[in-house]
């Protein structure tokens, strides 16, 4: 180790004294010599350089600047005017059933077109029933996953698994519900519904007619749906729990699972809190595949196997056939609610987790 | 510590064991219920590459709808119908999505408004799409007379514009400060550093964004319902009805038609290739940008 060092010391050390101080001035003066200080120098003194000219020439500085800056502030109001504009939009053409019912039309509990007679208690039940059974669904099962793939996973099984889970995300609603039609109503009527019957019959939940279509179908499309957001939000609000935290617990001698609850769990659930309302807002909303596997029949009964309707899928269904103003307005202002519904839930669950992503940088799903 | 003394060896291992135990059941139920999610994914592409693989032919992707009663046809036209559909989506919401994108990060760093626009922008994510649609036909179709492609074009675009927005303004915060001054070092004016130089780093980030957020919008459906509305023939008019694929998906999925059902099929089969392959697509492209971008 020493006698290479010791040789090359003595070849660097002559090269670096003689040749550097003797190169330098040699390639300046070589540079000066060859022609250009002359041609630039005149130049120099009468106007500005080439550089600075080209550059002044292809940007007319403050008014391009104050334009663009203009135009860029142009695009990030927009959100706003897309937001105000859906509002306004909604509020002005379902004046009509606003005049017609007032709040009573969310306590009303008949949907009857035919006789002009509009409540959306029907569709308001369905939609919280339908949205709380997919959250009791999966909220477990995507903090499990999130749990497994933050520490648990083999680091060889984390891409591919959380690409999978993610992949879910990817999958269009329409094409859940064309599954559901075809692959899990089926399903519900001949194998688990029975067996739900048989088991949990007693609490009145799952009670015969089972026709396979119906809320619970719904609740099972929407939890695999809102299950990745869920998973990866939360995900991500585990990550940013310092790891000092954890090593912290372990170090006091506490096993993994005492780790994650005491070290991750605990710092991390207003963030879990805000993934799951941000999970509840995807399904308030979720139409497609809803519509397809609910049944579509306005009724509040307790029997989740019983069909239902929600606010989006009555949208869907009857908006294009809907006759004469009041019908419409009623379907417009059921949009309206949900609207408002999902503004808020949203806000609530993103300032949840902003509270604990803050100063992270931000993934989002 | 005063409590320790006083324990029994006894309850001492029984308390060990109690933890360890907890601590496997966790894992197990961890273990469990990541298989258990994944269990319907499979299900769910499995079935689907079954059914479909069986009922795609050459016809699928040449000719339109046949009649109810004939067998065969295909959905050449919601193919096309959805890619100028989203094509107008992309030449509206891409720029405005980007324009907002680079406010947030060049502009409105840490000011009021900013915060307000970024607020604004994860809060239309999670509005419900059939909204946008309702809105869209209050807007467009109403004022035209008529549903057209042009209205479908309006929502998708809706649809991308908040997705883009922050995919956008969080690849350009990864470009680093240093690059930027360098560009002002030059003498080059802000505008001409945003887009030559930030916006050029960033640039697979920002693709990769845009192709999710068209991806997202390739499958959605509810807001065409009331604005693209669907269309059993070709049609190229950006006023009139246009057909676009999970419209067409929809319509057969609900239909009592075997022979629909099955092309229905095919269809999801398509749009999911689709939607995996401009995915996939971009992530190859992006991941050999220009400069990487930092992220």
């Amino acid at each position: 180790m020493d006698n290479p060092t010791q040789e090359i010391k003595p070849l660097v050390e002559p090269a670096t004294a003689e040749n550097a101080p003797l190169r330098l001035p040699k390639l300046v003066m070589s540079d000066v010599a060859q022609g250009t200080s002359e041609h630039l120098e005149p130049t120099r003194a009468a106007e500005p350089s080439e550089v600075r000219k080209f550059l002044n020439e292809k940007s007319s500085g403050r008014l391009a600047d104050g334009s663009f800056a203009a135009l860029m502030l142009v695009c990030g109001l927009s959100l706003f005017f897309i937001v105000g504009l859906i509002l306004w939009v909604l509020v002005m053409n379902s004046r009509p059933s606003l005049h017609a019912f007032g709040f009573k039309f969310f306590t009303h509990s008949v949907w009857d077109p035919v006789s002009g007679e509009f409540g959306a208690l029907p569709f308001i039940w369905g939609t919280l029933v339908s949205s709380l059974v997919a959250l009791i669904l999966a909220v477990p099962l995507a903090l499990c996953t999130a749990i497994f793939l933050l520490e648990i996973c083999p680091q060889k099984l984390r891409a591919p698994i959380s690409f999978l889970t993610e992949f879910l995300a990817a999958i269009p609603s329409v094409v859940y519900g064309l599954w559901g039609v075809f692959v899990l109503v089926p399903f519900m009527r001949d194998t688990a519904g029975p067996f739900l019957e048989k088991t949990l019959g007693w609490t009145g939940l799952f009670a015969e007619p089972n026709f396979g279509v119906g809320m619970f179908t719904a609740s099972v499309i929407l939890a695999i749906m809102i299950f990745p957001v869920i998973s990866s939000i939360s995900r991500d609000v585990m990550r940013a729990v310092p790891v000092s935290q954890k090593e912290a617990v372990l170090a006091l001698g506490a096993t993994r699972w005492e780790m994650l609850r005491m070290g991750v769990l605990r710092n991390a659930r207003i963030g879990i809190v805000g993934a799951v309302i941000l999970g509840l807002g995807r399904a308030l909303g979720e139409t497609m595949a809803v519509t397809m596997v609910i049944g579509n029949h306005p009724d509040i009964s307790k029997n989740l196997f019983a069909p239902g309707y929600t606010l989006a899928s009555v949208i869907a269904n009857e908006f294009t056939e809907a006759t004469g103003d009041l019908y419409l307005s009623s379907l417009i202002e059921i949009g309206l609610a949900l609207f408002l519904v999902t503004i808020v839930v949203n806000a609530i669950a993103r300032l949840l987790v902003w509270a604990v992503t803050r100063g992270q940088s931000q993934r989002h799903a | 510590m005063s409590a320790l003394p006083q324990r029994s060896p006894g309850s001492e291992r029984a308390l060990r064991l109690r933890r360890s135990l907890t601590d496997h059941l966790v894992t197990v139920l961890a273990v469990g219920s990541t298989i258990l999610v994944l269990v319907p994914l499979i299900l769910i592409l499995g079935y689907l590459l079954y059914k479909g693989t069986s009922s795609l032919n050459l016809d699928f992707f040449t000719k339109i709808p046949a009649p109810v009663g004939e067998s065969g046809g295909g959905m050449a036209n919601s193919i096309v119908g959805s890619a100028v559909v989203l094509t107008l989506a992309s030449l509206i919401g891409i720029p405005v999505g980007i324009g907002a994108g680079v406010y947030l990060s060049e502009y409105g760093r840490g000011r009021m408004l900013g915060n307000a626009i970024r607020f604004t922008a994860d809060v239309v994510n999670g509005v419900p799409s059939i909204v946008v649609g309702i809105s869209a036909y209050a807007v467009v179709v109403v004022k035209q007379g008529h549903f057209s492609a042009f209205a479908g074009g309006i929502a998708l675009s809706i649809m991308m514009v908040p997705t883009i927005t922050r995919t956008t303004e969080e690849m350009l915060a990864t470009v680093p400060l240093a690059v930027r001054e360098a560009a002002y070092g030059l003498g080059i004016p802000k505008w001409r550093t945003v887009l030559s130089v930030s916006l050029r780093t960033a640039s697979p980030g920002i693709i990769t964004g845009c192709m999710l957020a068209f991806a997202r919008a390739a499958g959605e459906t509810a807001p065409l319902l009331f604005t693209a509305f669907g269309n059993q023939f070709w049609s190229w008019d950006l006023r009139q009805p246009i057909a676009a694929l999970p419209l067409q998906i929809y319509t057969y999925a609900v239909s009592p038609y075997d022979e629909w059902h099955r092309l229905a099929w095919a269809g999801a089969l398509v749009l999911i290739l689709l939607i995996m392959i401009s995915v996939t697509l971009v992530r190859i492209f992006a991941g050999r940008g220009m400069l990487k971008g930092g992220n």
